[in-house]
């Protein structure tokens, strides 16, 4: 039961961070853009799946408190701060959908409202991720640090990889989503996401294991871990080629798969701790009682019917390249 | 633990629960609201209910869109402001609001979108089970809301196992009586939200002399809903009432201004409480009403706050006036749902433009007397916060800084302040335009809707 929920758990951040990871990224990409033409299409090609990739954090901030009610508990009371200023840039660039549609004169704040909160809410993710691995102060399951112990330049650079990160997976929707000049634009944005991105991930895989030595012993205990970041080379060469080659579907896959391995490694280096190193996963789960009145009906109907309609939901908006207006 | 961190989260848990109440209490009336026409769409085949329908449709959109916004904040806030109850009461209040989300959130996102783009693809049956199960969605919803608040309010079903509270019968916690009665009167409260909102924009179309055919139905079936659903209101208020008076007596004697225990009890009407001297100055109070009103009878005893310790006793000025407050709400609304569908039956609705005028203006009360409702719930029950077993002092996140907790009230202040403006504005240009269908011109760029394609821009007129 409680490996079951960790599934779930683990299951839905990663759905997340893909999902709303590519819509977040279009969002930061949308202020290198001038271009109204281009920022409409940007717009357009997240507009109809935004709210339904975001649902996926509301579904593992629940899970969280329902199945591990301890680690909600400790990690979002000590990343108080982050916290609210992702969800204050997830709001801004929520309802800058439909308020910039109709504003004229406020349209430039608008526009400012869903890339600054799509960078802010991308950098906040990546900062607490970074927090997490660097190792917050938690003592005896309560959070011992003050408001800004999450503030390191460790978290900072892993901030800046997300939304390289995100801006990666965003470049590659819009490749997938839009013809013409802005997938020519978005192409030429993947190369360079790309190797920026390979290069801070390279900087933030050394610094975790210099930094904090648990982690380094995790890795020599455990030498089968090198194969994830071997899936993500792998992986990054056919981004390459993919780009390079001008396939429009590619990109796409490759990018998550990256996604995926950065994001195995770092669930499996701590497993099984959720909290490194100070709370397992046996410690936070909630009772029995909780976990077996969640897996008779959410568990076991709802969240089965809760994939397909994604999928789906997918389906429907899936045509290639589709001329935005057409919907 | 900073007792103004305690405050500031306070007021930011009341601000921004109050805040996202106003959008659901709506968009539950309103689903109701639409299956209901679209029932009569298919029974009857007259196009000005799908017109009406196609109108409400888009407003629901947005309603909906703000609520869900302003909902993830409330996932969050539990951990953030309030993680010694999240850690305590999680395996409890956890798996209720995860229901929530899965249920309520797979419900209405899948067939919302059946609504928005299936009309032609669907047989309208199948639309109609649609429409319905997106107002189920809502309801439900509400129903783990409640389930979850309804615990707060009266515990039950559980056993502390290491300070921690552990379920030990989900049954008694999803049949608890008390949420049996809280829950009905939410959902009431949410469809003559909605009513009077539709009966609202009617009369002030009636009033424009615009879009006749659709604001008399308007109108009409808005006063008709509400005729019959404030009374229905009203006894699940007093059956609520009740509740309280057996569970929770420091609430009532607070709500009751009351004291000291008296026999047979008046009934305060008005006064203005002082909690420093324990007494009301400037009372205005019918004998014996409040042992009819307390228990129905001539000569009960009812209990006064002096029955309990002063570290037990909520606030009683917020309360008291509330509570008052959503009573005059209430009845202003009966008077007038009631006056109304007189007239209309009558045939002299139309002409009567003060009516109109009334209930055009009515509209903010139903929202008012919701959120006075939930202020005498939820202030009543202080100083807990699981009444009787944990205190909201010791619920509060321990390691919270006052810096910190200012910060994002600020947050949270400038940004719904944002999008209360231009959803309000939004909202307001929407019901302006009206439900005719308008020419759709070709939109010159690329539109960046979904979140609610039927919000065509050339729909909405501007200045």
């Amino acid at each position: 039961m409680v490996l079951f929920w960790f599934s779930v758990l683990a299951f839905s951040i990663l759905l997340y961070v893909l999902l709303d990871g590519f819509d977040l990224g279009v969002g930061i990409l949308f202020g290198l853009s001038r271009d109204e033409y281009r920022r409409r299409e940007m717009m357009a090609s997240v507009a109809p799946v935004w709210d339904g990739n975001e649902t996926w954090l509301i579904v593992s901030g629940v899970v969280l408190w329902g199945a591990f009610p301890i680690v909600y508990a400790t990690l979002f009371s000590a990343f108080y701060l982050p916290l609210i200023f992702m969800l204050a840039g997830l709001i801004l660039r929520g309802v800058a959908f439909e308020f910039r549609e109709n504003a004229r004169r406020l349209r430039i704040v608008w526009g400012l409202a869903f890339c600054g909160g799509s960078v802010l809410a991308a950098f906040m993710q990546g900062v607490m991720v970074g927090a997490l691995v660097e190792g917050l102060p938690v003592v005896h399951g309560d959070y011992a640090g003050s408001d800004f112990s999450w503030l390191s330049p460790f978290a900072v650079l892993c901030g800046v990889g997300l939304c390289l990160g995100y801006s990666l997976l965003g470049a590659c929707w819009l490749v997938r989503k839009c013809g013409g000049e802005t997938q020519a634009w978005a192409y030429r944005l993947i190369a360079g996401l790309s190797v920026a991105l390979g290069l801070l991930l390279a900087v933030v895989f050394v610094l975790a294991l210099a930094l904090n030595p648990r982690v380094m012993d995790r890795w020599l205990e455990r030498p089968y871990l090198f194969v994830f970041p071997l899936i993500g080379v792998v992986a990054a060469i056919v981004l390459a080629l993919g780009v390079r080659r001008r396939r429009v579907r590619a990109p796409g896959y490759a990018a998550a798969v990256t996604f995926i391995a950065a994001f195995a490694t770092f669930a499996i280096t701590f497993w099984p701790y959720m909290v490194p190193f100070s709370i397992t996963v046996d410690q936070a789960a909630a009772p029995h009682a909780s976990l077996a009145f969640m897996f008779w009906g959410e568990g076991l109907f709802v969240l089965p019917l809760m994939l397909i309609y994604t999928i789906v939901g997918y389906r429907v908006f899936r045509a290639d390249g589709m001329n935005s207006s057409q919907y | 633990m900073d007792a103004l961190a305690l405050l500031l989260s306070r007021l930011q848990f009341a601000f921004t629960i109050s805040f996202h109440i106003i959008f659901p209490s709506f968009t539950i009336g309103v689903a109701a609201w639409l299956t209901v026409l679209e029932a009569l769409h298919v029974a009857t085949g007259r196009p000005l209910y799908r017109q009406v329908f196609d109108f409400w449709l888009k407003i629901f959109g947005v309603a909906f869109g703000l609520g869900v916004v302003t909902g993830i904040v409330m996932a969050f806030q539990f951990g953030t402001n309030w993680s010694a109850l999240s850690r305590l009461t999680g395996p409890i209040q956890g798996p209720l609001l995860s229901y929530e989300t899965f249920t309520a959130f797979y419900l209405e996102a899948s067939f919302f979108g059946i609504l928005l783009f299936g009309r032609s693809r669907v047989s309208p049956w199948f639309y109609l089970l649609s429409t319905g199960i997106v107002a189920l969605g809502t309801m439900l919803s509400s129903f783990w809301i409640m389930a979850n608040n309804s615990w707060m309010q009266w515990p039950v079903g559980y056993v502390v196992q290491d300070g921690v509270f552990v379920p030990s019968d989900w049954h008694k916690i999803l049949f608890s009586p008390v949420l049996w009665v809280r829950f009905p009167h939410m959902l009431f409260a949410s469809f003559i939200t909605g009513a009077f909102c539709v009966a609202a924009t009617g009369a002030w179309y009636v009033l424009r002399s615009e879009f006749g055919p659709e604001g008399r139905l308007m109108l009409r079936m808005g006063l008709y809903l509400a005729a019959v659903l404030v009374p229905l209101q009203l006894f699940f208020g007093h059956l609520t009432g009740d509740y309280v008076h057996d569970y929770q007596p420091t609430k009532f004697a607070a709500i009751e201004g009351r004291w000291h225990d008296e026999q047979p009890a008046s009934e305060v009407l008005i006064a203005i409480p002082d909690a420093a001297h324990e007494a009301n100055r400037f009372a205005i109070s019918v004998p014996v009403l409040g042992s009819v009103i307390g228990s129905l009878s001539l000569h009960s005893k009812e209990v006064g706050l002096t029955d309990f310790p002063r570290d037990q006793r909520p606030p009683v000025a917020i309360p008291f006036f509330s509570f008052r407050i959503m009573v005059g709400c209430g009845l202003i609304l009966l008077f007038i749902a009631w006056f109304g569908t007189y007239l209309a039956r009558k045939g002299r609705l139309e002409q009567n433009r003060v009516l109109l005028w009334l209930t055009f203006l009515s509209f903010p009360l139903p929202f008012i007397a919701t959120l006075m409702g939930w202020f005498t719930a939820e202030v009543g029950r202080q100083p807990w916060t699981i009444f009787g077993v944990l205190r909201t002092a010791q619920a509060v996140t321990p390691t919270l800084t006052a810096r910190s907790a200012f910060i994002s009230l600020t947050v949270f202040c400038t940004i719904y302040g944002l999008i209360f403006v231009f959803g309000t504005l939004f909202i307001y240009r929407l019901l302006r335009a009206g439900p005719a269908d308008r020419l759709v011109l070709p939109a010159p760029w690329p539109r960046a809707y979904r979140a609610l394609p039927v919000l065509d821009p050339s729909l909405v007129v501007r200045e």
